[in-house]
């Protein structure tokens, strides 16, 4: 599994460092996200599903393979 | 065929809605019945607003995050056809500067970046203790106050006021005078003039502050704002409007959530128990979500315009056409949520779209599930035997405002 995070996109929400906090994290001084784990285990796949849904800016992907 | 029909056709009073639509009085917490009727008969269709124009009326889930991340969907109320809530924001567009409530990406994401650092997840979480003293003390000096009383007094609009004031650094002694202002100026009811004098007023207040800021900064958001200002990030303009943005879009909505979603669970006791009784953060944070799908108290709907024509389940949106979506209708969407008229606290209710959806989602929403989780798990705990001391006939339900509300809930215990 791979997250792919399109930053220009994002508008700093948070709602996937709520929903995956192993995988996303926030920038200190302007809240965009960061992608702590780019290839992350099979454990993790729901919490970053639940990420993708409540992303308000569509700007995180799951590539599944 | 009927699509085409209402396409194409002229916008007879006959064949267009009204909206705003009207509420059945017996069930006070439901959205307007005929919403539904739109929503699953034709979810695309075109409604009839106060100053006689007939924007679309999105109403399904699905409908509406698509178009709300669609880069041809503008919150930009300058462009010709966007469909102002009421006069008093059509009046005040051309002389409010650009800020995140009417710009879109990339001039949206670039300001909403500048005002972000304070909202982010760990710090919001870093409120919660001063938010747990917030509430905790206001509980104590209602259970030593006169029984019954009014949860709206001393609960529901002082906990947020507080919380904004912390937030943004304002004063303790200011906050009668920011309360009044800004009912006021959110007030669908009140007067262009008088809405315009509120917001004046709250802005010449937070300008001095700013001003004060600017040369001595101290902590909260006015603090940081004025930090950017000096750094050449903002003007001095921008950040006024964005504090009192900040203090309109977060005073209200929250204490509407506090007495309504009270209300709520006292009609619905099997889900007040769950509440009360349990231990787990998880159900506490649950049941925010639920309440806010569940009442989804922003009532006039979230305004937009085409920029381009967008073509949507068979129909045609055209450029210059607005857009109005009706976030109950979406959060009472039995495709998204199965038997969506239940309160039901258990549920999966992350995706609703009480705070909206796409880039403009609230920008407070981190801090406004924090300040409900503190006062749904501390409320119903501490005070086990509360109760509505009115019938809800005679509640006085806010019809017209940007939030749908009670003006007084009288509890007792
Ligand atoms: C339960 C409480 C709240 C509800 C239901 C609520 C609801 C909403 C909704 C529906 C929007 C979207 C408007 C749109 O897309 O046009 C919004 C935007 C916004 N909210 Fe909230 N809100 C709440 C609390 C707060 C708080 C506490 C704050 C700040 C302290 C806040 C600040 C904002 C701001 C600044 C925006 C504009 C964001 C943008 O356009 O980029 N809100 N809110
Ligand atoms: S949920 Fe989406 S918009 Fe929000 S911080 Fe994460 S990636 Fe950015």
């Amino acid at each position: 599994m791979k997250v792919e995070l399109d930053e220009p996109k994002c508008v700093a929400s948070g709602q996937c460092v709520v929903a995956a906090p192993d995988v996303f994290d926030q920038r200190d001084d302007d809240g965009v996200a960061i992608l702590l784990e780019e290839h992350p285990g099979a454990e993790l796949v729901d919490d970053v599903r639940e990420a993708v849904a409540v992303c308000p800016a569509a700007a995180i992907r799951l590539v599944e393979r | 065929m009927a699509d085409v029909l209402t396409d194409t056709a002229p916008d007879t009073a006959a064949a267009v809605p009204e909206y705003p639509m009207q509420r059945d009085a017996r069930c006070p917490l439901a959205p307007p019945p005929a919403v539904h009727g739109l929503r699953d008969g034709k979810p695309l269709s075109k409604v009839r607003i106060w100053n006689g124009s007939t924007p679309w009326l999105i109403t399904r889930h699905a409908d509406q995050r698509a178009l709300l991340t669609d880069p041809r969907v503008s919150d930009d109320d300058l462009e010709p056809g966007f469909p102002y809530v009421n006069a008093h924001r059509a009046e005040i567009a051309p002389h409010t500067p650009r800020m995140i409530t009417n710009t879109d990406a990339p001039e949206h994401t670039r300001l909403r970046r500048t005002v972000n650092a304070p909202f982010l997840v760990k710090r919001i979480e870093a409120m919660r203790a001063p938010v747990q003293k917030i509430v905790d003390e206001l509980i104590d000096d209602m259970l030593a106050g006169p029984n019954p009383a009014d949860l709206l007094t001393a609960l529901a609009l002082p906990v947020p006021s507080l919380v904004i004031a912390e937030l943004l650094g304002v004063p303790y002694e200011d906050h009668d005078f920011f309360q009044r202002n800004s009912s006021i100026a959110l007030d669908s009811a009140a007067s262009p003039q008088e809405a315009r004098e509120a917001s004046g007023a709250l802005a010449a207040y937070l300008d001095k502050l700013i001003g004060l800021k600017l040369e001595n900064p101290g902590e909260g958001v006015l603090s940081e704002m004025a930090g950017r200002v000096n750094s050449g990030e903002m003007t001095r303009t921008e950040a006024v409007h964005m504090g009192v943005a900040m203090l309109i879009a977060g005073h209200e909505t929250t204490a509407t959530m506090i007495s309504l979603g009270t209300l709520a669970l006292l009609q619905n006791p099997g889900q007040l128990a769950l509440v009360r009784d349990t231990d787990d953060p998880k159900v506490i944070a649950g049941a925010v979500d639920e309440l806010l799908r569940y009442l989804t108290i922003v009532q006039t709907g979230v305004r937009r315009v085409a920029k381009e024509d967008i073509e949507l389940g068979g129909v045609t949106i055209r450029a210059g056409e607005g857009m109005i979506f009706d976030l109950h209708a979406a959060n009472w969407d039995p495709e998204a949520f199965p038997e969506a008229d239940r309160l039901d606290i258990t549920r999966s209710a992350r995706q609703h779209q009480g705070f909206g959806y796409g880039p403009h989602q609230c920008l407070g929403q981190n801090l406004a599930r924090l300040e409900l989780q503190v006062v749904y798990g501390t409320l119903y705990r501490r005070i086990p035997t509360l109760r509505l001391a009115a019938p809800v006939e005679q509640l006085a339900f806010d019809r017209t405002g940007t939030t749908y509300g009670v003006a007084c809930l009288p509890v007792a215990w």
